[in-house]
């Protein structure tokens, strides 16, 4: 039994790790100028290549704001996010908000609503009001901080 | 090319950057110019920058003015509004690499007035706007 519990530990923290790895990209300060000036520069592998080429379409109307490029800059970021994109539907959103994936409802259904509409948070789209050291690129469950100051569990 | 020779040039291509480099001043001169072609005699005003900050213009709904994120201090960090995340403050006194960038200055007054102004801003508005924020909001 203490072994099937240490062998099932070691799945868990294993798979735990590789969803905390996957988000892990080279630096390209391109992309993350560029696309995290308003908010933090999303991992790529958060959605499909598909989303991303729709997002990187609209941005004259980027979730109701005005966040064009000129057409080059546009082009070598599309590359970028295209090449470390999702490969897989669980995190694909027809509306391109990485809150509607599947992967995402799922690894947050456990956040209470009162979390989500605290004035720390407000907006799904404020990963690092929890996550406070992702733009490191650590997203791993230990490092998370809810907004009344404790952690995950 | 001898090693001297190369490091000639490399101090001529160094050199030739920091005498380019922009500056507030600098940047306000260039819109100054060419405001002035379509007005003679055109002055930058930090007041009429501070009006044209301040209006509640009501195009977005979610930024109706300037102050919604960059709050109505030029020295102070603002938080977008939707994101909540910090945007460091618009004064160069506060934040030095403002206004060093003509490019980022374009991108950022093309974005900005289309969405809270609902057009492009004139050459007269953004030198306005640079001499306002350039005196630390105080006009």
């Amino acid at each position: 039994m203490k072994s099937l519990m240490a062998i099932l530990l070691i799945a868990f923290a294993s798979s735990a790790l590789a969803d905390s790895h996957k988000l892990a990209v080279p630096a390209n300060p391109k992309w993350q100028t560029e696309c995290g000036s308003c908010h933090m520069a999303y991992p790529p592998q958060l959605l499909t290549a598909e989303n991303w080429r729709q997002m990187m379409k609209g941005l004259d109307r980027h979730f109701g704001a005005n966040a064009t490029l000129d057409a080059k800059e546009n082009a070598e970021i599309l590359a970028f996010l295209e090449r470390y994109a999702a490969r897989d539907q669980r995190y694909s959103a027809n509306t391109l908000r990485i809150s509607d994936t599947a992967w995402f409802q799922r690894k947050h259904r456990e956040v209470s609503n009162s979390a989500w509409s605290h004035a720390k948070v407000k907006n799904r789209a404020n990963c690092t009001a929890c996550h406070v050291t992702a733009e490191r690129g650590d997203w791993s469950e230990r490092s998370i901080r809810m907004p009344d100051g404790r952690h995950w569990e | 090319m001898t090693a001297r020779k190369i490091g000639i040039v490399i101090l001529f291509i160094v050199g030739s950057g920091v005498v380019n480099a922009d500056t507030p001043p600098s940047l306000i001169a260039g819109y100054t110019t060419e405001a002035a072609r379509a007005t003679p005699g055109f002055a930058p005003s930090a007041e009429r920058g501070q009006n044209l900050f301040n209006r509640k213009w009501g195009v977005s709904q979610t930024m109706p003015a300037c102050t919604s994120c960059h709050t109505e201090k030029p020295m102070a960090e603002g938080k977008h509004v939707v994101t909540s995340k910090r945007i460091a403050p618009l004064a160069p006194a506060a934040n030095p690499e403002r206004f060093t960038s003509p490019a980022k200055v374009e991108k950022w007054f093309r974005r900005n007035c289309q969405e809270v102004i609902g057009r492009e801003c004139s050459a007269a508005e953004k030198a306005d706007f640079i001499q306002f924020v350039s005196k630390g909001g105080r006009v």
